[in-house]
């Protein structure tokens, strides 16, 4: 993995210096709020409903064992015991004390982490695929090129006041896990006809108010014209993307306003007048990143599928995990396995101290010291030897994560909402668990199939749920929470934005409400094999409608 | 009814204004308005405390006596009188004084 260079450790350390000495100048009275605010954004500082927040980078969701290790320290230390890993493969605290944060950013900056750039108005954490340089559907790792765009996006000049947020992800296979279409650039790593690496290029994709799905403004970018093509969109944007409105600030609403094709000229334009430029990545360049990503050396494991087989007929419930938790990997004495952090009833997302240190030495001693962390708010080891599986799960037994649910109904993405955050209008926690514990039966989840259920608080959208297959969002009417159900929604290389079905539901009423949701699925699909997703594109929203509705439904 | 909340700068902590101005942790101690004078009372004690670097964000928030106990009327409020309601172990009511829930 990226190890930090002599001028990326003398940037985060004087960088947390500085922020050190205005959280005092802060405290002292020298800096007023007003001053101060921006300085603390710029830091991944919020203030919540009941305390500071501190959101932490990690860089496409990768993470040694040292790492965890020290956010489940500072989870002890200076907080309440546990960290909140989110949709963009971030983890949050929610509770530190702004006089400790200096502290706990040196504490950081020791590992090689900061949370530089995880607010703002500009390029944000780039996400990527959880199975890079794992997965065996992958053309290529992708994280090499989120980190060269990490480094050229950090305290970039030109691009730290943009109109609004902006946020890049990053997918090396066909099949999309990095949700690429919903995101203000989506690259996709593929290989052309000749063999050479480059990416598609969606531009102005993204959840929130207004949500839209990417439009393609290129089928195939060299490689080396990354960062000069990446700074021809944001320099269009930077110009042209509007700052009058916030709600219309991010860059899907100048796609849509200006039209793609208009936009993608003016795009190819400035990339015409830049691209044989300074930002060219000499292919020496790029081969220098792609040596911290080398996998490590995978000794040969042939054992494994003996062993594997007989511990699934031993036993049921590792049979259930293996089918649902593990994930076929380049090497087939190999595989990736997902560590749900939704176990029944649990808070999605959410992870002890304990666990945290339990899951780095894990790590360390049967993955290869590597950790991911998914914008499903679970954790992945990406090698794991398929004779070790069984004592992998074994261990995620004893602390409580070997939940078999990935890709199922409970495996629930949801945002902090009302419970934690400043803007939210609604729980979303409680509803996740309230339906996880509905259908927490293994036996059911399994019958049912793939579901992603995403639950968000707000129209901000951070939990996903535009593109939740069921979506659920949090909307506060007349001083209660109320629920609005969508439909169809999805965030892979079919990406779709789910439809709203009616009026909303209340807090008592909503988990009810998805339970006749998936009964209406469970009883029209054609067979097992049509799974939620697919039989809702196939008959559309008619029919739960009328299971939601009844006799409201046919009248409106 | 009225009353006024903010957040203490050093740590992030809801507090409340009480009536000798000092900002309390728990939302029983709130000093309520009843009337316009009251609020702009409030709300002239909140500025100086900003001014002074004690806390943040104020807000006036709507409230009402049930049982003779200050009762925000939004759920958010609430939520910040109390903690998160999933987690009964974390925020004010994990306290052992405190017996307020969202
Ligand atoms: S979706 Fe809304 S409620 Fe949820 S975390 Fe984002 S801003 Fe907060």
């Amino acid at each position: 993995m990226y190890r930090y260079d002599e001028f990326d450790h003398q940037f985060v350390k004087a960088r947390t210096a500085e922020f050190a000495d205005q959280v005092d100048r802060r405290l002292a009275g020298e800096l007023t709020e007003d001053q101060f605010k921006p300085l603390r954004l710029m830091n991944g500082v919020y203030l919540q409903l009941h305390a500071y927040m501190l959101r932490i980078a990690i860089p496409y969701g990768t993470l040694s064992s040292r790492q965890l290790r020290m956010l489940a320290h500072i989870a002890r230390t200076y907080d309440k015991g546990y960290g909140h890993f989110t949709t963009r493969q971030n983890l949050q605290f929610n509770w530190p004390a702004l006089s400790d944060i200096p502290q706990i950013l040196a504490d950081l900056a020791s590992v090689e982490m900061h949370a530089i750039q995880t607010s703002g108005n500009c390029i944000r954490n780039v996400t990527a695929d959880h199975f890079a340089g794992a997965a065996a559907d992958e053309v290529a790792d992708p994280r090499p090129y989120a980190e060269i765009l990490r480094q050229w996006s950090s305290v970039h000049p030109e691009f730290s006041f943009l109109p609004r947020k902006f946020k890049i992800a990053v997918t090396g296979a066909e099949r999309d896990r990095a949700a690429i279409q919903v995101h203000d650039i989506g690259l996709h790593l593929k290989k052309n006809a000749a063999g050479e690496l480059g990416f598609a290029v969606y531009v102005g994709g993204g959840q929130g108010r207004t949500p839209f799905v990417a439009k393609k403004v290129r089928d195939f970018l060299p490689e080396e014209d990354l960062l000069t093509y990446t700074t021809a969109i944001l320099r269009v944007y930077n110009l042209n993307g509007r700052r009058d409105n916030k709600y219309k600030a991010r860059i899907k609403i100048l796609v849509h306003e200006t039209g793609t094709e208009e936009l993608t000229r003016q795009i190819e334009a400035e990339f015409a007048a830049i691209r044989e430029g300074e930002l060219k990545l000499p292919q020496a360049d790029i081969d220098a990143i792609e040596r911290y990503f080398t996998p490590p050396a995978l000794p040969a494991r042939p054992e494994g599928t003996v062993i594997e087989t007989s511990a699934k007929l031993a036993n049921p419930a590792f049979a259930s995990w293996v089918k649902r938790n593990v994930n076929p990997h380049k090497n087939p004495d190999y595989a990736s396995v997902t560590i749900s952090l939704k176990g029944i009833g649990e808070v999605p997302g959410d992870a002890t101290d304990a666990q945290m240190d339990a899951v780095a030495d894990l790590a360390e001693e049967l993955a290869f010291d590597e950790i991911r962390v998914s914008h499903e708010q679970n954790l992945i080891l990406p090698h794991v030897a398929r004779a070790d599986l069984k004592e992998v799960y074994k261990r995620l037994e004893a602390i409580g994560l070997a939940t078999a649910n990935a890709g199922l109904v409970t495996d629930i993405i949801a945002c902090p909402g009302l419970d934690y955050c400043a803007l939210a209008n609604a729980r979303s926690i409680s509803v996740a668990q309230e339906i996880s514990n509905r259908f927490g039966s293994q036996a059911r989840q399994e019958e049912i199939g793939e579901l992603k259920l995403k639950i968000s608080g707000c129209i901000n959208a951070c939990g996903h749920h535009h593109v939740g297959h069921i979506g659920i969002l949090g909307v506060e009417k007349k001083g209660t929470e109320l629920y609005q159900i969508t439909l169809g929604g999805s965030g892979d290389e079919n990406t779709s934005i789910g439809e709203i079905v009616g009026r909303g539901f209340t807090a008592e009423e909503i988990a009810d409400a998805i339970e006749t949701v998936v009964e209406t699925y469970l009883a029209l699909r054609t067979d097992k094999s049509e799974d939620f997703l697919a039989a809702y594109r196939r008959v559309g929203a008619a029919p739960f409608k009328q299971a939601l509705y009844g006799a409201e439904a046919k009248a409106a | 009814m009225k009353i006024l909340t903010a957040n203490r700068l050093t740590d992030g902590e809801a507090v409340w204004l009480c009536a000798d101005h000092s900002w309390a942790e728990t939302i029983d101690a709130a000093e309520i308005a009843r009337d316009a004078a009251t609020e702009e009372k409030l709300e002239r004690a909140g500025k100086a405390a900003v001014c002074k670097n004690e806390v943040v964000d104020l807000a006036l928030v709507d409230v009402e006596l049930v049982d003779g106990r200050i009762w925000p009327k939004r759920l958010r409020e609430r939520i910040r009188a109390a903690g998160p309601t999933n987690r009964t172990d974390l925020g004010k009511q994990a306290r052992p004084d405190i017996s307020i829930a969202a």
